[in-house]
């Protein structure tokens, strides 16, 4: 067990991932000697090379769609978009092709190829720098998308994703790529299931990605209110571990969900309506949601009145225990 | 600053001097210091092949372009007279090169040995594109205008990392052809394609056929300069060819792969040639083209001219030309019947392959599908 933090994680998993599969490679802008925007693939350049450690024209569209072709070659890419809303000039690749090749082949072609994108803002950054495009990508078949919270999973993530056969976009909560942590000899728990970060009896608060540690403070803060709040680190945005979920929500009744992205179609509007569906009887009060507000991304001077905090969470615990 | 000179808007209506010209259209044979060497490794034998693939394939699409006239098929994209361009090129691919077609690729299909009912499936609903492409070395059709020329250089730069560039051994050494067409060079993955392959030396040949017509947009609205030329841009070379010439295509495309396995990288190939049917059978080409222009490119069809060649040249006599019509008419007689024995697929078909591991939403709408469909069981009977 070591304390890294969750950018280190994740560099270590990706090494870890290289080291055991030749056949996996890195592609993306600026991943080699400078080691990303944000290091993650520091110092990977250097111990395997140009070949696997590839510094790619300033091409979203080129970088996933020649991904596509090294995965028809038989190898394990995994793609760094530089920022979440530089994604867009690789949505037709990703949702036309890589989402559909498994199944236009009838089984023949499997591209197991990981997209992972650093989302989300709190950053103080520019524009397109700070959005979470989760649910375009978890609404398209064909497609998995997980979310990393915390160093441990970020590291034993990344690898389970690598290893899979089919294509995942891996989210990478870019405010918390410094945040310290433990992180474990072994995976924890399979990469699609749920972790009740924090066991609580009142409100289920759902969240994935940067939200969890607010999430984590929220209900800390509600404990000295005496509320108990129930915290589950979704982890897998599709597919979603709804046992864990439902179960959890059978037993507290209430249900909050936290998200950055806006909530108009967003995973909570399809989590509240599962819920719904499945919970109905045991539900005390309606599911709420707590989100970014449906605009565009603010800039960043006022993104602290856009993004979910504490007392927000806080907010929307309240409105359902009043039910 | 010195003024530049602005390339004209250009109007291209035959291929210009530039083009590579082997066999004209009256099936004259046109002498060439870097082709003729290699027509000249071609037997006689294999110059009655590439007629003889000409002739099925023709047959093929136009059997294909009946059967959705009768409904039997959704769709169906001809390449009726484009048979040149693409078994010129299909016959230059070796066995390890791979293809990366658009969605018109029937002729470079045939010559690979795909099984023409997995085009007409995909045509006629019952897959989306249910071949192995690792069983011809043919990708599956790609739909997306231009997005396949990523995939293929993204593949030859897999090749690069096998090791299997360059070798010298002819077994191992493999290139990579991408197809698109006039259309799809206007398309930003193109050019990306070529960014790509360029900067990684990459051993993909980018064919683009010519055919003049990006469904009712002709050149003219695609480009400002010949799409051969594009390639200087990119650094690496561009070669305009007749693409109603099979040996020419033939030589052209073998070149520019032998180059690519060698090492030396990536090469443009435009091959000039023109879609004398329908973009789709969806389409009127009444609409913007006039009748005129189709009679001047019927002076130029590739089966005429390579049968004027067999003939004057070659020596070849009524009886081949007749076996191959025959041959054809057995093709397409046979493609017809299996055609119309295609089963459509079972509903619950639509969740198989979705994922390769299982998934819960698959599993429960699979579910909820068997038991919406089995609530009708024996309704009738009732």
């Amino acid at each position: 067990m070591s304390t890294l933090t969750l950018a280190k994680a994740l560099n270590s998993g990706l090494r870890a991932a290289m080291e055991a599969d030749p056949k996996v490679l890195l592609m993306g802008e600026d991943i080699g000697k400078l080691g990303g925007v944000f290091r993650i693939t520091e110092g990977l350049q250097k111990d395997f090379g140009e070949d696997r450690v590839i510094d790619t024209p300033l091409a979203e569209a080129g970088i996933v769609a020649t991904a596509i072709g090294m995965a028809l070659r038989g190898y394990k890419p995994v793609v760094e978009i530089q920022f979440d809303g530089f994604v867009y000039p690789a949505f037709d690749h990703i949702v036309s092709q890589v989402a559909k090749l498994h199944a236009r082949s009838l089984g023949n072609v499997t591209l197991p190829m990981v997209i992972r994108i650093p989302v989300g803002g709190g950053i103080g950054a520019v524009e397109h720098h700070s959005e979470s495009n989760e649910a375009y990508f978890a609404h398209t078949a064909g497609l998995r998308v997980v979310a990393c919270s915390n160093p441990d999973d970020a590291h034993w993530m990344i690898q389970q994703a690598i290893a899979h056969p089919d294509p995942i976009l891996f989210y990478e909560p870019k405010r918390r790529y410094w945040d310290k942590g433990e992180v474990g000899a072994a995976p924890s728990r399979d990469l699609f299931s749920a972790n009740v970060i924090r066991p609580g009896t009142d409100v289920t608060v759902l969240a994935y990605g940067p939200m969890v540690r607010s999430c984590l403070q929220a209900a800390q803060a509600a404990e000295e209110e005496g509320q108990s709040l129930e915290v589950i680190d979704l982890r897998s945005l599709t597919p979603l571990d709804t046992d864990a979920i439902f179960a959890s929500v059978r037993k507290t009744g209430r249900c909050v969900v936290v998200h950055e992205a806006a909530t108009f179609l967003g995973m909570g509007a399809e989590l509240a309506a599962q819920i719904q569906q499945e919970c109905f009887y045991s539900l005390e009060a309606p599911v709420l949601r707590v989100g970014g507000y449906n605009v565009p991304y603010p800039p960043s001077r006022i993104e602290e009145e856009f993004l979910p905090d504490l007392d927000r969470v806080l907010d929307a615990v309240d409105r359902v225990l009043a039910h | 600053m010195p003024e530049q000179a602005r390339t004209p808007r250009i109007e291209p209506r035959d291929g210009g001097p530039d083009m590579v010209q082997l066999v004209t259209p009256e099936g004259e044979r046109v002498s060439d210091e870097r082709f003729d060497p290699i027509v000249d490794g071609l037997t006689q034998e294999d110059i009655q092949g590439f007629y003889r693939d000409m002739v099925l394939v023709r047959r093929i699409d136009n059997e294909a372009t009946a059967l959705q006239r009768q409904g039997e098929l959704g769709l169906w994209a001809p390449c009726l007279g484009q048979e040149a361009a693409q078994v010129g090129s299909g016959r230059a691919l070796r066995p390890q090169d791979f293809a990366f077609p658009t969605y018109r690729e029937h002729g470079v299909a045939w010559c690979r040995g795909v099984d023409p009912l997995n085009l007409l499936g995909m045509f006629r609903g019952v897959h989306n594109g249910g071949w192995n492409p690792f069983e011809k070395n043919f990708n599956l059709y790609t739909i997306i205008i231009g997005a396949q020329t990523l995939h293929a250089t993204g593949y030859a730069m897999g090749v690069q990392r096998d090791h299997a560039v360059g070798t010298g051994e002819p077994d191992r050494d493999t290139a990579v052809i991408a197809y698109f067409g006039d259309g799809a060079s206007a398309q930003g993955d193109v050019g990306e394609a070529f960014v790509f392959a360029g900067v990684n030396n990459a051993p993909v040949v980018f064919f683009c056929q010519n055919n003049q017509w990006a469904i009712s947009e002709p050149n003219e609205r695609q480009m400002r300069v010949p799409i051969y030329q594009r390639a200087k841009g990119y650094g690496f070379p561009g070669t305009r060819v007749d693409g109603n010439d099979v040996l020419a295509t033939y030589a052209v495309t073998k070149a520019a792969l032998d180059d690519a396995r060698d090492g030396q990288g990536p090469a443009l190939i435009e091959a000039f040639t023109y879609r004398m049917g329908a973009h789709t059978t969806s389409d009127d080409p009444t609409k913007y083209r006039v009748s005129a222009e189709v009679e001047v490119w019927k002076l130029r069809d590739p089966i005429a001219r390579l049968r004027t060649l067999l003939a004057r040249s070659y020596g070849v006599g009524q009886v081949f030309f007749d076996a191959c019509d025959a041959e054809a008419d057995t093709v397409g007689a046979d493609l017809r019947e299996r055609c119309l024995a295609l089963p459509d697929p079972s509903p619950l078909s639509m969740f198989d392959h979705v994922y390769v591991d299982d998934h819960p939403v698959m599993t429960a709408e699979r579910e909820r599908l068997e038991d919406y469909l089995g609530s009708f069981e024996g309704a009738h009977a009732s």
